[in-house]
């Protein structure tokens, strides 16, 4: 089917023709993604406040990576990809081999699972938010059932070590992922749960039935099965998943703008919520572009490394 | 074999309570008072306190009227659906036109232009987030619909989906139409583009999606309220009323209902949508 399909005679019209088609797609993508590719490069070699003030070369880059706060949020973005990933796929793939069964009411539980994904983050977060409230949460309230004292969630720099340590009267140092963090961390798989899901079921699907079969005949079951016939096959579907949600959670913004607050404290500040404000709050327009520079740099070696590793642990 | 499926029936069923139980909450705040949403914790103290905590005493309907006419949700409402409409109809042409030339038709440079689409997707929106809005800015077009609606107007992943199912339909259609003296853009919007309709329909709805819920660009071209849209409108509502959290909870249902009352109607499209995005990326 790749084959010549326009077996017109080429007149100039014809030879015209693919361009024009491409133009507006082609002048869009130029104007909103290439151009200021280069140009937001140039701008992070500059000192550049509100306007342009002087040319500094790799100044910006040094800064960044001197800044403690840069780093920090370098940190929490890892703490961040560490915390959802894992948990979320691991999560989505138990409920897609549930949903996978002939279930009763299948359908009605695949809507529920998928809803969150089509909510707005706002909207959904404001909820969560609130559920994580110190002064007026639910979470709080469960709390106080166990006879526990109320702990700040989504206001709660400690980290969550560090939380546990107080309950047992000792104070720790070493911090790990702020408790405010860890809120928006379950937020953000609850909330990509279902395309996780729904992606698994895809995958699963395509899986011959005679597979299975096949392995059920010679005696696998339960973890074996999943382990040595199911999981391989899907793969594919499973290193897809990995690559997006990694992509995904380097860029979240949304879950910590709404459940942290603008200016968030610097134990729930991401990287995005870091040139964010450095661009929105701060004016500091040729720092905030040469940060975003090193989060590229940083996102697509990552993404090269696990097409590189998967890659090899990938059965097609 | 019994047993197995009512095990499995009990986690998925505590799972979608855990899914739902957000919605839940948030439907059933936005009917209680303010005094209510203040003493949940304070209710802690015993499990039925607790449990009735958690149930409005009266249904405060008011209370979507009052977060409805506190801020101008109307004109947020009237923005987001023609921003909104404005992009798929954008996405749709470009992918459309885009998406056939490079599935279909033959020309000089064809490899390496579309490499160059693809390598685009590569980028993240945070290095281009600063120097489009300096673009915007420079154009004059901060505060304007174009600066709402152009950055999103293609995308490369539509086109990439349209690419493969429009090679996928096979050329004897073309070539019965083009004997019936049919030409390309003809061939395209009455025989290819029904054909795809699968296809379209799932990029219709990532767009209208996409932007219905975007909010960090938004929020950066806009500082005008009357060109805010529904998220950037709500996050603002948000903070303003932090204190009222009965009619936030009314505004996020209210912001919330259509798109959800929208993939309840659709859902099988939306579902597959997602399901094929998977099975071809």
């Amino acid at each position: 089917m790749k084959g010549q399909t326009d077996r017109m005679v080429p007149s100039r019209r014809d030879r015209f023709r693919p361009f024009l088609y491409l133009l507006p797609a082609a002048v869009l993508i130029g104007v909103f993604s290439i151009f200021p590719l280069v140009y937001g490069f140039v701008v992070s070699l500059c000192r550049w406040g509100i306007v342009f003030e002087r040319y500094v070369g790799l100044g910006n880059y040094y800064r960044a990576v001197l800044d403690p706060d840069f780093r920090q949020s370098l940190i929490v973005t890892i703490y961040y990809v560490i915390g959802t990933v894992p948990a979320g796929l691991i999560l989505s793939y138990i409920i897609a081999c549930l949903l996978f069964q002939k279930l009763r009411a299948r359908g009605m539980y695949r809507t529920i699972y998928f809803l969150p994904y089509v909510t707005s983050t706002v909207a959904a977060a404001a909820v969560w938010r609130w559920f994580f409230d110190p002064n007026q949460g639910l979470a709080n309230a469960g709390l106080a059932l166990l006879g526990l004292d109320g702990i700040g969630w989504v206001q709660e720099p400690r980290s969550i070590f560090q939380v546990f340590a107080s309950l047992a009267g000792l104070q720790l140092d070493w911090g790990g992922p702020s408790v405010a963090l860890l809120c928006v961390i379950v937020f953000s798989i609850w909330q990509s749960l279902g395309f996780n899901v729904v992606i698994f079921l895809a995958g699963l699907s395509a899986v011959p039935a005679e597979v299975h079969e096949a392995a059920l005949i010679d005696g696998a079951s339960g973890w074996r099965l999943a382990r040595y016939v199911t999981i391989p096959m899907i793969s594919p579907t499973i290193f897809f998943l990995v690559i997006v949600s990694v992509i995904r959670a380097f860029q979240a913004f949304n879950q910590i703008y709404v459940m942290i607050g603008g200016h968030p404290m610097s134990e729930a500040r991401n990287v995005t919520m870091f040139i964010f404000t450095k661009f929105y709050s701060s004016g500091q327009v040729g720092y905030g572009s040469a940060v975003a520079f090193l989060l590229f740099v940083i996102i697509l070696a990552l993404t090269m490394a696990q097409m590189k590793l998967l890659a090899k642990v990938t059965h097609y | 074999m019994k047993f197995r499926r009512l095990l499995s029936h009990i986690v998925l069923l505590l799972g979608a309570l855990l899914m739902a139980f957000p919605f839940l909450w948030m439907i059933a705040s936005s009917l209680m008072t303010e005094i209510e949403t203040k003493t949940i914790t304070a209710s802690g103290g015993s499990l039925w306190a607790l449990l009735k905590a958690l149930v409005p005493a009266k249904l405060m309907v008011g209370n979507y009227v009052e977060a409805w006419t506190k801020a101008p949700f109307a004109r947020y409402f009237l923005n987001t659906i023609f921003v909104s409409l404005a992009v798929t109809g954008c996405v749709l042409i470009t992918s459309v036109l885009a998406g056939y030339t490079f599935g279909r038709l033959q020309f000089k440079g064809k490899t390496i232009i579309f490499g160059i689409f693809m390598a685009t997707m590569m980028v993240p929106f945070e290095v281009i987030l600063i120097p489009n809005s300096l673009l915007i800015q420079r154009l004059g077009l901060q505060n304007t619909y174009p600066a709402l609606v152009l950055p999103w107007a293609a995308n490369v992943f539509s086109i990439f989906l349209l690419k493969q199912f429009f090679q996928s339909v096979p050329s004897d259609y073309f070539d019965a139409a083009q004997i019936d003296g049919c030409s390309h853009w003809q061939f395209l919007w009455r025989v290819a583009v029904p054909m795809v309709k699968p296809a379209l329909i799932t990029v219709a709805i990532f767009a209208f999606l996409g932007s219905w819920n975007s909010l960090l660009w938004p929020l950066i071209v806009t500082d005008d309220p009357g060109k805010r849209v529904l998220q950037v409108g709500l996050s603002t509502f948000l903070e303003e009323e932090k204190s009222m959290t009965h009619l936030l909870m009314a505004a996020c249902v209210f912001t919330t209902a259509p798109i959800v009352a929208l993939y309840l109607i659709l859902q099988r499209w939306f579902i597959e949508g997602v399901a094929g995005v998977g099975l071809k990326g």
